[in-house]
């Protein structure tokens, strides 16, 4: 284990995230990518803190934890999104009768 | 460290395959369930990289709640017989997909982390720390060469110190964020007019 294993391994978690996002038509399929992008880059996140953070000790190691702050961070504000991306969906559901992206044309022109 | 190796490519085989499920199931009940393996999995990461207080924030929020907030939205929508399906998009994204991972990957592995992680890091007591991980026990700073006082404040820094000291705006603007989308989800699944 190593933080090239480690940010190797984020960015696959990321990119088949991303491939997800931009290649489903299901909503709730596109949240879900998402949500494995948010984890490949929480795992980058507090890879850099435990392998590379440069710190001090009159610091207070508060450097090494800065990534994992960032992660908490990160975590909440995906939660945030799923709330919203949720209400989405179901406000998306009402008016089309479907959660296909591809449907869901109605800002287009 | 033989076992360290085992676990870690063991989880990475469990994150990356339930990835791909998630992104390529056509059932998209499945596609959740998979996408709760992958957070766990996540979790497994979190406790071998000594983030522990995160490992636990993953499995709560993660699997408790979005993922079973998920499956609520794939049971109430209804759209399950239609399934996963991929849209015209389908190539384009994978390409650019598989460029961005081979990029990252590329830098992830060329790159010289040693020189980065060495700089500034002259004495003894922080090549210790470096090796301990997250905060270090304090029989490992002191035989760094710390003194006593100077053991107790980095054992007692933790999370927690930063989240309400350095951080104390950011996470103030997080909480704010999260009122904001509560009330935001609300309006939009209430609907108009009512």
């Amino acid at each position: 284990m190593s933080l090239e294993a480690m940010l190797v391994v984020a960015a696959v978690l990321f990119c088949i995230g991303l491939y997800g996002a931009l290649a489903r038509r299901n909503f709730i399929a596109v949240l879900m990518s998402i949500e494995l992008m948010f984890n490949g880059v929480n795992l980058t996140l507090v890879a850099m803190g435990r392998w590379l953070a440069p710190y001090t000790v009159q610091e207070q190691l508060s450097a090494v934890l800065t990534g994992q702050v960032f992660a908490v961070f990160v975590i909440t504000v995906a939660a945030a999104e799923i709330a919203l991306g949720l209400g989405i969906v179901f406000a998306l559901y009402r008016t089309n009768e479907s959660v296909d992206l591809t449907d869901a044309a109605t800002l287009r022109h | 460290m033989w076992f360290e190796q085992i676990v870690f490519w063991a989880l990475a085989a469990v994150a990356i395959g339930g990835a791909l499920g998630v992104v390529l199931v056509r059932d998209l009940f499945r596609a959740a369930l998979l996408l709760a393996t992958v957070f766990v999995a996540v979790g497994g990461f979190y406790v071998m990289m000594n983030a522990e207080f995160l490992a636990v924030v993953q499995i709560l929020i993660y699997v408790g709640a979005i993922a079973v907030l998920f499956i609520f939205g794939i049971m109430l929508t209804r759209d399950v017989q239609r399934g996963n399906a991929p849209n015209r998009l389908q190539i384009p994204a994978g390409v650019i997909s598989a460029l961005l991972l081979a990029a990252m990957v590329f830098t992830a592995v060329t790159t010289d982390w040693t020189t980065l992680a060495g700089a500034g890091r002259e004495n003894q007591a922080q090549i210790a720390q470096t090796q301990a991980v997250g905060i270090p026990d304090a029989t490992e700073l002191t035989r760094a060469g710390l003194s006593a006082e100077e053991v107790e404040s980095v054992a007692g820094s933790g999370l927690a110190d930063l989240l309400i000291g350095d951080f104390v705006l950011p996470f103030e603007a997080v909480s704010l964020l999260l009122l904001a989308a509560a009330i935001g989800g609300l309006a939009l699944a209430r609907g108009r007019g009512r």
